[in-house]
């Protein structure tokens, strides 16, 4: 296979639409005879609803249906369980719209559809809900304690579910440990804020059948199957559609959020196309959340700064609801021994509600927790012995030549946690070489004599990606020469119209632009799950060159034929099958398509179907694991706590890199991500679980004027588990940066004694901690 | 985040206007930029029963330079005055405030009388206003009337402004030549509203200060004038440790509120830092000047 594309810095296929405003989000969707809905959500954190009257809100001119749990009978039930855990003992979830309790701010109560949005929300406010509030959980911590209110009245504790792993005798290694550590590290909660919110757009044919569903889902395949089975409908009669969406990160991706169910409902009953777009307000408590951890862990060293044992008891706040099961804590405990040799560790999580907004992926998934965790336990390590920080690392780093490394766990995959390929140490120096480490003394001594207070920070971290279960592509020739790839993984700004395209291209000798990439159709393609978890280009691009293959195949047999030659001597290349050393004996792929299809005769006797098509499936015999280096430099102004990056370098391996723009992409918007998570974005919330920050005036996601340039580079160890030899790229850039700025950070407030222990910091919160620092310098 | 149902009135002149507010007392509002008041309707927070847009009233646009003072008409645009010679002649601390009053798309609609209307505590404008012991021209049905900055601000989105009125123009005094200035403020991320501002005037004469003025934003309900620091600057040599004392006078003065994005603690001590910075400031441009 040439690999003339695959590789290449090229222009993204989907761009020239998506900047001239020409791209097709769930809000573009407008259907004749469409109207609108409003979801009236509870303004209690916890309460109990005594009865719900809706009858000045049906009143109202142009208003068509005012719903509430009554109406919805057997679909009134709480929401499908996602992925259950032995361990998960109350897997609880939500229903569509509550019946007789509210558990977090922002849970839907009814559903108002009206001729325009203004009269739904008009409506909304005069529905009048008999709430009863009642004390809330506004933390982990606080919903441990004996004595508090429960989430869950019926299960009898805010705890649904202890999970630990181990390895190695973790308990004998910190007796015997000459030094321990301890800390305690606080994540606080984040959220996704993709720049498109929520939205389903139903339109229900009763003569047909068939019911479509616009939706801006990361997994539409999912959406269309639990639809089907929730409305005794044929998979065959319900098209979902996730058209082009505006980012997802996780949180688009829930199978079922109330509204997915809600919306397509209501068109059923009404017989009218319905709309239902998130506004950033309900966006901001009725999407999905993430982060909040509370971890108190430990590591025990020898006197070289050796890693003997690692142990970490957490506290996962999941909100009110645990519809996805175990992962994030899961996958956190599982990324924390990152790139080191830990013989010995343990892990053990309480997954516990509180009345906060529903807690599920979000990129970087529990990952940035494990790796703040373990970094910030190293850097205590350096500081305590004396050593030096990147010296620390790369004493424990796992060498080349111990792949496929097991690190002794099980991973969110339910296989072991085995480590493919990679070479850390090369990452690590490349990184510090990049920084320039070796100056950095002499740079922060010459910054300190100016009164300045400069900080460098260096993280390490892997990242888990491209699990399976499974993704397929079927790909057509058409007659045109056009080539059409269809997969279920939908994008949602990732690039696979670019990405897929070139593997496509290579196999066949056309150019990217020939081909045209088609996802998140299930009329088009209806196996798969989904993109999550880093998984697209290694499961579905690999599911793409298998089907490029089989296609090539077919393709070089038909030119064979046509061209009166053997089949070895057929070479597919611009966009034309010729035979070897004779380019004028050609035939193009458009006039191979025709052949391979005809209108008469018999069929030679090897033949395997009409056209130039192959459906393939790829699945993966476990996950591959990228891994990479951030090494940053941050100035402190210690009498106001304001930061300025000086510098950012992000050093990245996640095998054979498919389109370095699109690559950088990710991670650019991955390190925005992190640096928010680090120091921007924090959702804060009262003592009564109010949320305080359901607007981007207060909920603060980094602009184009925080984001500091970003110096990126390119490791490339291929994974041996695929035919490409690619890994997931997509959480990257996001997992190792509140570890690298709280290192920083602290290096550049070393003369002040302040200890980083949490993300997000602020400005204020620096302050107080350089007042607890109690030094002066 | 669509607003509740009102009646849209878009009057042609300033008559119209007043005509329309008398008769609709508190029920309406007056629509200048809308970066304030469309932001509280959508999110119904604000749920006036009558808008009266200005926008297309006539006359209403300008900025013109009198003797000592900079009249700046109710609906020119926040980025006209940031751009406009005048001001950055005549009042380069307007200007610099302007330049962190959210981001251009905000300012290119938002306007300079509409930011002193809307009286937030922790913006510009109203800081800059007071620092200069600056005035605004009020219509109402009892004709026109002069507020001057002291008066105006009552406490948080609340000014002495009747209902019925509206502001048809803001005068900020010039500075005279030779004075230095300063405008200073802490924001969370570029053209988020200040955690804490400060803007400074002072003028100095036979080596001793001769006039200093110090408003700050951010550090209580309304804007705060920092007297007691200008007191104790006026007379006295400029130096590092005067400026620490005046800080610490205006850490004394100040009671601000904590909330979700800093301390109560957190702006207090800002608050001082960034007098002090600011004076620091302001002293070069004197000396820049002479
Ligand atoms: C994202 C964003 C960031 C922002 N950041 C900042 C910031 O950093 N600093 C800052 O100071 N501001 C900031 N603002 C607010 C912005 O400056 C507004 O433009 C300003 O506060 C109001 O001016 P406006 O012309 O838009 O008034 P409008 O929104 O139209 O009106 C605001 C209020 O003033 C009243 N009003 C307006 N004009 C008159 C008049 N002539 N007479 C009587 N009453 C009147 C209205 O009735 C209303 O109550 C920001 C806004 C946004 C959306």
């Amino acid at each position: 296979m040439g690999t003339r594309y695959v590789g290449a810095r090229i222009a993204r296929n989907e761009d020239p639409a998506l900047l001239r405003g020409r791209g097709l989000f769930v809000d573009d969707v407008r259907l004749p005879g469409m109207v609108h809905a409003a979801v009236l959500r509870s303004p209690h954190a916890r309460a109990r609803i005594h009865g719900v009257d809706t009858r000045r809100a049906r009143a109202v001119p142009g208003v068509l249906a005012v719903y509430t749990h009554a109406d919805l009978g057997r679909l009134g039930a709480p929401l499908p369980k996602l992925i259950p855990h032995p361990s998960l003992i109350h897997h609880k979830t939500q229903c569509p719209l509550a019946s007789d309790a509210v558990r977090y701010v922002g849970e839907p109560v009814a559903l108002v559809v009206a001729e325009s949005r203004y009269l739904a929300e008009d409506a909304c406010d005069l529905i009048e809900v008999a709430y009863e509030p009642l004390p809330a959980v506004a933390s982990v911590e606080e919903a441990v304690r004996p004595g508090s209110p429960l989430v869950h009245e019926d299960i009898g504790t805010n705890v649904c579910a202890r999970y630990t792993q181990q390895t190695g005798d973790v308990d004998d290694a910190f007796a015997r440990a000459p030094h321990r550590f301890r800390e305690r590290f606080v994540v606080d909660r984040g959220a996704a804020c993709p720049m498109e919110t929520r939205g389903v757009v139903a339109p229900w044919d009763a003569r047909t059948g068939l019911l479509e569903v616009w939706d801006s889902t990361q997994a539409p395949i999912p959406i269309r199957n639990g639809l089907a089975a929730m409305f005794g409908l044929l998979q065959h009669n319900v098209r979902v559609v996730a058209p082009d969406v505006g980012g997802g990160f996780g949180a688009k991706i829930m199978m079922f959020y109330p509204e997915e169910v809600l919306v397509p409902w209501a068109a059923m009953r009404l017989g009218r196309p319905v709309k239902w777009i998130e506004d950033r307000r309900e966006s901001m408590v009725a999407m999905n959340q993430e982060r909040e951890q509370i971890h108190d862990a430990e590591i025990a060293a020898d006197g070289d700064g050796r890693i003997l044992g690692v142990r970490t008891v957490f506290l996962y706040d999941s909100g009110a609801y645990i519809p996805y099961g175990l992962i994030v804590p899961i996958v956190a405990s599982t990324t924390l021994p990152g790139p080191y040799r830990v013989p010995s560790y343990r892990c053990e999580f309480a997954a516990v509600f509180t009345n906060k907004t529903t807690v599920s992926p979000y990129r970087g998934a529990g990952r940035p927790h494990g790796v703040f965790v373990m970094e910030r336990l190293l850097d205590r390590v350096a500081r305590e012995l004396g050593l030096d920080r990147a010296e620390v690392r790369r004493r424990n780093l796992i060498q080349p030549d111990q792949f496929p490394y097991d690190v002794g766990l099980i991973y969110q995959d339910n296989a072991p946690l085995r480590y493919d390929s990679g070479n850390y140490p090369l990452c690590l120096e490349r990184a510090l070489d990049l920084i320039d480490y070796a100056a950095w003394p002499a740079r922060k001594q010459a910054a300190r004599s100016e009164g300045r207070y400069v900080g460098c920070g260096v993280a390490c971290y892997v990242e888990g990606t491209g699990i399976g279960p499974y993704e397929g592509c079927r790909i057509t020739v058409e007659p045109s020469g056009k080539v059409v790839v269809a997969t279920g993984v939908g994008t949602q700004g990732q690039g696979h119209m670019t990405s897929l395209a070139q593997i496509a291209a290579d196999a066949l000798g056309v150019t990217p632009r020939d081909v045209s990439v088609h996802t998140g159709d299930t009329a088009l393609f209806n196996w798969g799950t989904g993109t999550f978890a880093s998984r697209a280009a290694t499961v579905a691009g690999n599911a793409v060159a298998l089907a490029a293959q089989a296609v090539r195949e077919r393709a070089r047999r038909v030119a064979a034929t046509l061209l009166e030659a053997p089949v070895e001597e057929i070479e597919l290349a611009g966009g034309k099958a010729s035979v070897r050393g004779v380019p004028a004996r050609a035939v193009s792929l458009g006039e191979l398509a025709v052949a391979a299809n005809p209108l008469r005769f018999a069929m030679p006797a090897d033949w395997d179907g009409p056209g130039l098509e192959a459906v393939r499936y790829f699945t993966p015999p476990q996950g591959a694991f990228s891994n990479g280096v951030h090494a940053c430099i941050v100035e402190v102004d210690p009498e106001t706590g304001m930061l300025s990056f000086h510098r950012y370098v992000v050093v990245h391996d996640c095998g054979r890199v498919i389109n370095p723009t699109i690559l950088e992409g990710q991670i650019h918007g991955g390190v925005a991500q992190g640096l928010g998570g680090a120091f921007w974005e924090k959702l804060a919330y009262d003592e009564q679980a109010q949320p305080l920050s359901t607007t981007f005036m207060d909920y603060l996601l980094p602009t184009a004027a925080e984001v500091p340039a970003l110096e990126v580079a390119h490791v490339e160890t291929p994974s041996p588990l695929n035919p490409l030899g690619i890994k997931g790229a997509g959480e990257a850039g996001v997992i190792p940066v509140a570890a690298a700025v709280a290192q920083a950070i602290e290096d550049a407030l070393e003369p002040f004694g302040a200890h980083i222990a949490e993300a997000p910091l602020s400005p204020s919160r620096l302050r107080q901690l350089i007042a607890e620092g109690r030094r002066t310098p | 985040m669509k607003p509740a149902a009102f009646e849209y009135f878009a009057p042609r002149t300033v008559e119209q206007a007043v005509d329309l507010l008398a008769q609709h007392g508190d029920q309406a509002k007056v629509l200048a930029g809308g970066q304030s008041l469309v932001p509280l309707m959508n999110m119904r927070l604000a749920r006036p029963a009558v808008i009266v847009d200005i926008n297309r009233v006539d006359g209403l646009e300008y900025i013109v330079a009198a003797p000592a003072v900079l009249r700046i008409g109710a609906l020119t645009r926040q980025r006209a005055a940031e751009r406009s010679r005048l001001v950055a002649e005549r009042c380069p601390l307007l200007r610099d405030a302007l330049r962190l009053v959210g981001h251009v798309q905000i300012r290119n609609r938002g306007t300079v009388a509409g930011s002193i209307a809307h009286a937030d505590p922790a913006a510009e404008l109203t800081a800059v206003l007071t620092a200069l012991d600056g005035e605004v021209v009020a219509r109402g049905p009892g004709g026109t009337r002069v507020i001057a900055a002291s008066d105006l601000f009552v406490t948080y989105l609340t000014t002495s402004l009747d209902p019925r009125e509206i502001i048809t123009e803001v005068r900020f005094p010039a500075l005279p030549p030779g004075t230095g200035w300063s405008w200073m403020e802490i924001a969370r991320r570029h053209g988020d509203f200040a955690l804490a501002g400060v803007g400074v005037v002072l003028a100095l004469g036979g080596g001793v200060i001769t006039e200093a003025r110090i408003a700050l934003t951010g550090v209580g309900p309304t804007p705060v004038r920092a007297t007691s620091a200008e007191r104790l600057l006026t007379g006295r040599a400029p130096s590092e440790g005067l400026w620490a004392d005046a800080a610490e006078a205006v850490r004394a003065a100040v009671d601000p509120d904590g909330d979700i994005h800093a301390s109560a603690e957190y702006r207090r001590h800002v608050a001082g830092v960034l007098v002090q910075r600011a004076l620091c400031e302001a002293l070069t441009r004197v000396r820049e000047a002479a």
